[in-house]
């Protein structure tokens, strides 16, 4: 691991002072992935400011009807909130489905917004990688790429990049509309969620439009009346990232999709509003037949690689189940 | 870099100069020679190395040691107070919950933490009703709860019994 200078702030605006000044400096949360990293030698932080304990570790209610999430509330409290499980359950379940009991106790809700991709040429500093290492190439394109996304990848250029973002709570939080506010340098900001991550386009090394030195403070989630929930496949049955994941949320009224809300996840670079499929939903009868035309609409734009193509069906099937699920269709 | 930091483990606490890069497990194994806490994978995917921090369970090789600050650190060997073993020492031994006792202590940790957890009334990925007002410690439950902790001897049918046994003497719903 690369020698850091470790720093504690008083407050997120000192913090944001102290690292606007390190261009090679990286905020610490929970430490479960950019530790990790720093001992791969994929993360090389020269200065570590530390921003666990600064950010508010409560979840409290908006004037909205909604929720204010502290970007420094752990994974495990942000799961067993009791607000969270009955308004937010696709919020609940995606939390619970994701890593160890460990780890949730000590990851934080930002650092799971920014944790980076599982990619294992992005993870092994011998591979080339462009997200690493710009211009180095892409590892996975020919070689294992069983795990790595179906949309949106970069295919050919120097931003070549079929890596997935790899959590799950950002899947639900999109499905969720949820914003996220910022401090930075310049001040604060809100970024609705489904524009904080991005695809690789040209450059595969930022994940997000983070600038840096900007701190991310508290998660807001709009009020929410619809029935949702999330569902994973996954290689085991727990304590695995996601191959295909799905955050659903879905209003029937007289047998017709009065509003819906789907996000996939283990499919891209970023979490997947799926905006085709939800257009294609609205108005019409809610049954097995318009889910499935409707997650096919959205997978139409799928560029699969020689090892994923199953992924195109799984979602789609995945999609079907957890409508049928909310409409009651299934057990 | 070095850094001055007190950790308090197992109830004392030990002033100590450490390297920024040192993390709460080896502070533990090679300075502190708490061997209790094992390596395993150093990437937190093993769970050999849980210990509590201020009672949760957390993977200390993941948690760097100039971070903890004033957080009470309970490894394996700290749940025996005074040189009694813990309930769940007792029910491994019972319940033949190993075979290398490598990932022991870890599961310990870890079981520690399930239950207290339970006792909070949190849900899992496996609870069929995420506003049950109480947890209950299934066998599935158990499994999905404990799954990050890795035996490589596969003494899960054990484990899972011995972590029952504890959970049902602490008043936990199975």
């Amino acid at each position: 691991m690369r020698e850091f200078r470790y720093a504690a702030a008083t407050d997120p605006a000192a913090a944001v002072a102290l690292l606007a000044g390190e261009p090679s400096g990286a905020f610490l949360g929970g430490g479960t992935n950019l530790v990790d990293l720093m001992k791969l030698g994929v993360a090389t932080p020269d200065v570590l400011v530390d921003v666990r304990t600064l950010t508010s570790r409560e979840v409290t209610d908006a004037a909205d009807g909604g929720l204010r999430i502290g970007a420094g509330v752990p994974n495990a409290d942000l799961a067993a909130d009791r607000r969270v499980r009955e308004r937010y359950p696709v919020l609940a379940q995606a939390l619970l489905a994701a890593a160890s009991g460990q780890l949730r106790n000590r990851a934080t809700t930002a650092g799971n917004l920014l944790q980076r991709t599982r990619c294992g040429y992005f993870t092994d500093v011998t591979r080339p990688c462009n997200k690493r290492s710009p211009g180095s190439g892409c590892g996975a394109l020919r070689g294992l790429h069983r795990n790595h996304a179906v949309l949106g990848q970069t295919l050919d250029g120097p931003g070549t990049c079929v890596a997935t973002q790899p959590s799950d709570m950002a899947v639900a939080m999109v499905a969720l509309d949820a914003v996220v506010q910022v401090l930075g340098p310049d001040g604060a900001r809100s970024i609705p969620i489904g524009e904080l991550h991005r695809l690789p386009g040209d450059d595969a090394s930022r994940d997000t439009t983070l600038r840096h030195g900007e701190l991310v403070t508290a998660v807001d989630l709009p009020p929410m009346d619809m029935p949702s929930r999330y569902r994973k496949v996954r290689d085991r049955a727990s304590f695995a990232f996601a191959l295909v994941s799905v955050a659903a949320a879905l209003r029937v009224e007289d047998g017709v999709v009065a509003d819906v809300r789907l996000a996939l996840g283990g499919v891209a670079h970023k979490p997947w509003r799926a905006a085709v499929a939800e257009g294609a939903l609205r108005g019409r009868p809610a049954t097995e037949e318009s889910f499935a035309a409707a997650a096919d609409a959205e997978l139409a734009a799928a560029t699969p690689l020689p090892g994923n193509g199953y992924k195109v069906p799984l979602a789609r099937n995945v999609v079907v189940r957890t409508l049928l699920e909310l409409t009651g269709g299934l057990a | 870099m070095d850094t001055e930091i007190t950790l308090r483990v197992d109830g004392a606490a030990h002033p100590l100069t450490v390297d920024t890069r040192t993390t709460l497990l080896d502070a533990l194994r090679e300075r502190l020679r708490n061997t209790s806490p094992k390596k395993g994978c150093d990437h937190g995917q093993c769970g050999a190395c849980t210990v509590l921090l201020d009672g949760r369970r957390v993977n200390s090789c993941l948690v760097l040691a100039v971070t903890v600050g004033d957080a009470e650190v309970t490894t394996s060997d700290g749940l025996a107070a005074g040189g009694q073993p813990h309930p769940l020492h007792r029910s491994f031994v019972e319940r033949d919950a190993f075979q290398c006792g490598y990932c022991t202590p870890g599961q310990v940790c870890s079981a520690a933490g399930v239950i207290e957890e339970a006792r909070a009334g949190w849900p899992s990925a496996v609870t069929a009703d995420l506003t049950a007002a109480d947890a209950e410690l299934t066998d599935a439950e158990i499994r999905e709860r404990m799954s990050g902790n890795l035996c490589r001897c596969a003494a899960y049918a054990n484990i899972v019994p011995a972590v029952a046994d504890v959970a049902q003497a602490s008043g936990v719903r199975r």
